[in-house]
């Protein structure tokens, strides 16, 4: 019993375990299930065949594609610079797991519950510029650098409506906390009604959307990688894992952004109705979550399969001209309620 | 004494070193502006086009089309064929729509010889020309989604051309190159069956111009575009010799089949109209083509009800000589007008052939277009000017 | 002005003009290309209802083309190209049966060299297509040029679409196009030698490898068809 409660609190074994959790539980879990549930999404909205075929129910189309990746050659090219070129991949994936840090999956089921947890997230998301970036210079391929440089101004601007978005749930709340938020949703009221924030936040969820789906770098934002005009962009020279390694992070990215719109504007783990405290949520809040980020998702994939691609400057005049303004003014909106109300 | 032995390790990182500093700081920063290689290998040139420009950051200075990757010599082998054989070469032109090709160069032939078509092969001919301008037009419309980065739509047009080219393989046998079309006629009647089922692939025509109207072309993004980029003036695209939907779309009302069809075709049998839009730009181009698949589906549609019955082959001898004389005749292609300028000297061979092919004017004026674009609408005009690679190259 | 006849130096074969019925749109389109560049139109054809040949002098081909588009409004540009009208050295049909290297044959005299419609005196034409969206009228303008220098003016300036037919034109016929703002080869490379679509350019698959479709003309087992079989013994 003294050897078990050491080991458990000992600070390297949490850190292993949290590790762990953050490196293979969630790549394998939610990543599989949500893959497996957005590739369905996409065959039956695009009429592909593969993820209606491959297998039992076309499961099986992960699988093909997983081992494809494997399968292939890791090629670099002659001229690359080699080491930033490797690197690259990593970088961006790693920018993705650190998402994965602060979402809560239950009050107390969360690898580190952070006081400004928000803060972090979009510190760690603008990571993945880097990456991109690294990956478009360093293959010394001029689709690539086009690619990258596209990247990063996109990035960057929606790096501002994104934050502005949750500026407004931030202030309702009254904290940073990922946790807090949750906590603080479930409290939240409209006469008798417990409602997540989605409905006074309403403008601000389409403009994280909006956001969201600009940082990932997804249509109708697609510029950086789009096939049709420069190749792949920055991807354009990756084979193999390393291709695989863009391909989860584009995924996971997408999972976690959706995770982070499910905390703040959907309640995250939380059930209207059920206490906060109630013991319940060590197995219910894993599965809540998991349901509201395939309905994000959903709505993320949904747009993407649904829309052609911007220009670069359309991109730009969409956030400035439309994004930043409606976030600006709903901050406003929002801080007048507070002040009243309080 | 030996040279001092240089591994082989060494070697390849100073090349390595060579080829990074020339492409990375040369071509990078050389005063006129960027090379950008577009192609030959290429998602957006359908086929192997070599577009070379020279960039400003991402806005086009300059702009050349290099065709030539997949040039066959056509007109060089065609003087080295007899007229039946020749239509085997030129089904390869224009890939997606190939009977449409072989069209021309027989009514030149029949011009020739001054033999006409029973009436019931001239409504199969233009039937089965028709359903090959829906199956090129319907990738057309699918495949400007994919360029314009909406996926979605190339996946629908990839599902329902199938229809049309299910019934064109009904008829001929091949899915692509029908080499179907005879001098005197068509090799064979239609088959059985084969004019209600083709009656209910002209509503899922229909009902695939409605889809894409609604996923593609009324599309907000789409629109922004698509809308004032690659404005082409009536006059610059005639003295380019740009035709077909490329010149509707900039508001000239010319269409061949309306305004002086062959004869061998049926079109004034049928009721339909042609579609111009004023504004010449890319959108208007799309907008024209889509039109076009739904008067095409309506014109096969009219034409199925009233095929005449009797021979499908006129009285032609079996070796095909063809009189001394010359002849052009032009139809209105799935990408514009495609003529063929056949000379006979009365040979089993033609004796020289000239395919005016309708993408190679087409694509010719992207450098007059192009000017002062960014890269994404490079990509745009290439998609909506509506390029087959063998149809430039021949 | 010119009368018509003056400028038609090859009458149409006579059976032809016996049941051809006059064409006075044509005729009248002949008559104003007469009356602006005169007597350099030296020869025309016209097959009634149907189509227009006028051969004009190099010297008036950009002339000629600058009024056609501008006065006569035939604003299309169709296409540019060339013909040798010399006949292939390697036997009529270029077929394997007469081949002069394979089998080792005497190389055999050539027919006389014939041009076709509005006539020619050189083995090079250059031929051109233009074409009014507004009429519906084409027309088919041709010039000669002379072996010695086969060069003739651009059209670039007046049908700007020209550049890539006179491109095509100069790799695969080797004339030159006086004027012509980038005249480097479209589709060949750059260093290719000789010209693919003169007719004494040889087509080398048809050296190595006989033709088979020259023996294609033997009757199909089992066809009812006799009018094949004067001709199926090739």
């Amino acid at each position: 019993m003294m050897l078990g409660d050491t080991i458990f609190d000992v600070y390297w074994f949490q850190t292993v375990i949290k590790v762990l959790v953050v490196a293979l539980l969630i790549p394998t879990t939610a990543l599989i299930l949500g893959i497996v549930f957005l590739f369905k999404v996409m065959s039956w909205m695009q009429s592909r065949l593969g993820p209606q075929e491959a297998g039992p129910k076309g499961l099986l189309q992960l699988l093909a594609d997983g081992a494809k990746f494997l399968q292939k050659e890791d090629l670099t090219p002659m001229s690359a610079d080699v080491r930033v070129f490797r690197m690259a991949p990593i970088v961006v994936l790693m920018s993705t797991f650190l998402l994965f840090v602060i979402i809560p999956a239950s009050p107390n089921l969360v690898v580190e519950n952070l006081p400004n947890g928000v803060f972090f997230a979009f510190a760690v998301s603008s990571l993945s510029v880097i990456g991109v970036l690294m990956a478009g210079w360093a293959s010394a391929n001029k689709y690539a650098l086009l690619g990258g440089i596209r990247a990063a101004g996109q990035l960057i601007a929606y790096e501002l409506p994104m934050v502005l978005a949750v500026v407004g749930v931030v202030i309702q709340a009254g904290t940073l906390s990922m946790n807090g938020i949750v906590v603080a949703q479930a409290g939240f009221h409209i006469g008798p009604i417990p409602v997540p924030y989605i409905v006074t936040q309403f403008p601000m969820f389409l403009v994280f959307l909006a956001a969201t789906q600009a940082e990932l770098t997804q249509a109708p934002f697609d510029m950086p990688v789009a096939e049709s005009e420069l190749v792949a962009g920055y991807q354009v020279e990756y084979s193999g894992f390393r291709f695989l390694f863009f391909f989860m992070a584009e995924f996971a990215t997408a999972f976690a952004f959706a995770a982070i719109a499910a905390t703040l504007f959907l309640g995250g783990y939380y059930v209207p109705g059920l206490d906060i405290n109630s013991g319940i949520y060590w197995v219910l809040g894993p599965i809540v979550l998991f349901t509201k980020i395939m309905l994000v998702s959903f709505l993320i994939f949904w747009f993407r399969f649904t829309y052609p691609r911007f220009r670069e400057d359309q991109l730009q005049r969409f956030a400035w001209k439309w994004l930043i303004p409606i976030s600006l003014v709903w901050i406003s909106v929002t801080a007048l309620f507070k002040v009243w109300v309080a | 004494m030996a040279a001092p032995t240089v591994p082989e390790s060494k070697q390849l990182q100073y090349i390595s070193q060579q080829a990074a500093d020339s492409r990375v700081n040369v071509e990078f920063e050389t005063e006129d502006g960027m090379t950008l290689n577009i192609g030959p290998q290429h998602p957006a040139t359908h086929g192997t086009l070599r577009i070379i420009t020279r960039l400003d950051g991402e806005q086009v200075i300059s702009c050349e089309p290099v065709p030539g990757y997949m040039h066959r010599g056509y007109e060089k082998l065609t003087e080295v064929r007899t007229y039946p054989q020749v239509t085997t070469l030129i089904n390869r032109i224009d890939w997606l729509g190939s009977f449409a090709n072989e069209v021309p160069f027989i009514l030149a032939a029949e011009k020739l010889m001054e033999i006409e078509a029973p009436p019931r092969a001239r409504y199969i001919r233009t039937i089965l020309f028709e359903l090959s301008r829906m199956a090129n037009i319907v990738l057309f419309l699918g495949d400007l989604g994919a360029q314009l980065g909406g996926v979605t739509a190339v996946f629908y047009a990839f599902r329902d051309r199938e229809f049309v080219l299910n019934q064109i393989e009904a008829v001929t046998g091949g899915r692509f190159h029908p080499n179907f079309d005879r001098i005197g006629g068509l090799k064979d009647d239609l088959p059985k069956g084969w004019i209600a089922e083709t009656k209910k692939c002209m509503t899922r025509v229909h009902d695939f111009c409605d889809e894409l109207e609604d996923l593609l072309i009324g599309n907000e993004i789409f629109q922004a575009r698509t809308r004032g980029i690659g404005v082409i003036p009536a006059n610059v695209g005639l003295s380019y010799g740009l035709s077909g939907a490329n010149i509707r779309g900039s508001g000239v009302d010319w269409d061949i089949r309306r305004d002086h069809c062959p004869p061998g075709l049926v079109y004034d049998k049928a009721d339909w109209k042609v579609c111009t839009h004023p504004d010449g730009d890319s959108f208007s181009r799309s907008w024209v083509r889509l039109q076009e698949v739904r008067e095409s589906a309506k014109i096969v549609d009219q034409l199925l009800d009233s095929v005449p019955s009797g021979p499908v082959m006129a009285k032609v001898p079996r070796i095909i000589k063809v009189p001394e004389g010359e002849a052009y005749v032009a139809t209105e292609n799935p990408l514009g007008q495609m003529g063929y300028y056949v000379i006979s000297k009365g040979d089993l061979v033609p004796f020289r052939v000239k395919i005016r092919s309708a993408s190679f004017n087409n694509v010719s004026i992207v450098p007059w277009v192009t000017r002062g674009v960014f890269v994404p609408d490079v990509i745009t005009i290439l998609a909506s000017l509506y390029f087959i690679l063998g149809d430039i190259d021949r | 002005m010119n009368q018509l006849s003056s400028a038609d130096t090859e009458a149409p074969p006579a059976d032809q003009q016996a049941e051809a019925p006059r064409d006075e749109r044509r005729e009248a389109l002949i008559s104003l290309f007469s009356a602006e560049i005169g007597d350099a139109v030296v020869g025309t054809h016209i097959r009634a209802g149907d189509d227009l040949w006028i051969r004009i002098t190099r010297e008036a081909w950009l002339e000629t083309a600058r009024f056609a588009q501008q006065r006569l409004r035939m604003d299309f540009f169709d296409f540019l190209s060339g013909i040798d009208w010399r006949p292939s050295p390697y036997g009529r049909d270029m077929d394997s049966q007469e081949d002069i290297v394979v089998h080792g044959t005497e190389p055999k005299e050539p027919p006389a060299m014939a041009t076709g419609y509005a006539g020619g005196d050189t083995r090079f034409q250059v031929f051109a297509r233009v074409f009014s969206t507004a009429s519906h009228e084409g027309v088919t303008l041709k010039a000669d040029l002379p072996d010695d220098d086969l060069s003739i003016d651009s059209w670039v300036p007046v049908y700007a679409g020209a550049n890539w037919h006179e491109r095509e034109c100069h790799e695969m016929y080797g004339f030159t196009f006086n004027g012509h703002p980038y005249p480097v080869n479209l589709y060949l490379p750059g260093d290719f030698e000789g010209f693919p679509l003169r007719k004494d350019f040889p087509l080398l698959a048809r050296r190595v490898k006989p033709w088979p479709g020259i023996v294609d003309v033997e009757p199909m087992p089992g066809s009812d068809d006799d009018e094949g079989a004067e001709g199926g013994d090739s």
